[in-house]
């Protein structure tokens, strides 16, 4: 359990949905890159995005056992309000893991609007791969530093991971920036349409300010610093052009989503539902 | 430069993998794979041939740069070796005590 800060209290569900921003963020990410497989562009892509995903869906898995035990430790009148998926609402007893994945409905996700866009190409898919991994690299820094231990111990565990992420999402930016007319004009493209999604990362909600106050969650100001310093970076090695755009999109860490999450979740839901409590 | 265009547009260059295991000294082949460049080789090796902690350290050459003998040479090249005893390194008496010779 985590320990309680003594410079602000906050309510123990800010804590659940701070944890289910950063697990769902990381279970529909890994979604949309498992969808590559079997379907990349060399064998050696293939797998190597297959593992990434998978780094993913095993911090999601972490996230979500924590989340199960923060929801199950509630008192009777948060676990009502806390969700209003109806399955999720009639498991009687205690929920784990999979009750949170499965579930859940759209309004009741608290994931980036980034992850759930669709992978399009390999330009896109690397292009929405590049802004996450770098917003990741720096946010999981901050978070290895935080008061609550579970968090804590996955961020430190993740940094490893998220090393190797921005590497190879920020290596190919430069090889297709900086390969044919073609490669060029297809990643700036992708760049720019997926710009509007990369303000929410750093804009910090109310539950992020409630986290960052109980310095269990991070300054997302620091990391928006980080992150601006370091996409300017590699998209200037790749000679390409920064986006310019100032309106962002935003909602998702609120539960209000693209239209795409709609069709993610029906897809990665649907065994669960149509067959309650299958194993295999 | 147009014609290797031509052949680079439909392939990478082949590179060989050798992997060096955690508990090895030498580097063992693994197997090969395309990519672009030399860090693109390394990391492709990475996600292939180490994702079932096979190794710690890769190494990457491309295809082109690796020269073999030629099997029908055997005959003349290792032939020759066989009966001349005097340079076998099998004339020594190792006591029990040595294990890993």
């Amino acid at each position: 359990m985590s320990e309680h800060s003594n410079e602000s209290t906050y309510q123990p569900v800010s804590l659940l949905y701070y944890t289910l921003q950063l697990a769902d963020t990381a279970l529909i990410n890994g979604h949309r890159l498992s969808e590559w497989c079997g379907h990349g562009p060399i064998l050696e892509q293939d797998i190597a995005v297959s593992n990434i995903a998978l780094d993913h869906l095993g911090a999601a898995r972490s996230l979500y056992q924590y989340a199960a035990e923060q929801f199950n430790n509630l008192d009777e009148a948060s676990k009502k309000n806390a969700f209003s998926s109806p399955l999720l609402q009639q498991v009687v007893g205690a929920i784990d893991e999979d009750d949170l994945a499965y579930l859940r409905d759209g309004w009741d996700y608290r994931n980036l609007l980034l992850v759930e866009q669709p992978n399009q190409d390999w330009a896109f898919t690397v292009a929405r791969s590049f802004y996450l991994d770098t917003f990741n690299f720096f946010l999981y820094r901050e978070l290895a530093q935080s008061k609550d231990k579970s968090l804590a111990a996955v961020a430190e565990k993740s940094i490893k991971e998220v090393t190797y992420h921005i590497r190879w999402s920020s290596e190919w930016v430069i090889r297709l920036g900086d390969g044919t007319a073609e490669s060029k004009e297809r990643i700036q493209d992708a760049l720019n349409e997926y710009w509007r999604f990369t303000g929410e990362m750093t804009h910090a909600t109310e539950i992020d300010n409630a986290m960052h106050a109980a310095e269990i969650g991070v300054d997302l100001a620091k990391v928006k610093a980080n992150w601006e310093e370091r996409i300017a970076k590699v998209i200037d090695e790749a000679t390409l052009t920064m986006p310019t755009g100032t309106w962002m999109q935003e909602g998702g860490k609120e539960g209000r989503h693209t239209e795409h999450l709609g069709y993610v979740l029906a897809e990665m839901q649907f065994m669960q539902r149509a067959y309650p409590n299958m194993e295999w | 430069m147009s014609a290797q265009n031509n052949k680079a547009q439909n392939e990478w260059p082949l590179w060989e993998v050798f992997i060096r295991s955690k508990a090895g000294l030498d580097h063992k082949h693994a197997g090969s794979l395309h990519a672009a460049d030399a860090q693109m080789a390394i990391e492709n090796a990475r996600d292939v041939y180490t994702r079932r902690m096979e190794g710690v350290s890769i190494w990457v050459v491309e295809s082109k740069y690796i020269h073999a003998s030629n099997p029908d040479d055997a005959a003349s090249f290792y032939e020759p070796a066989n009966d001349k005893i005097y340079r076998h390194p099998t004339f020594y008496n190792l006591p029990d005590e040595l294990t890993h010779m």
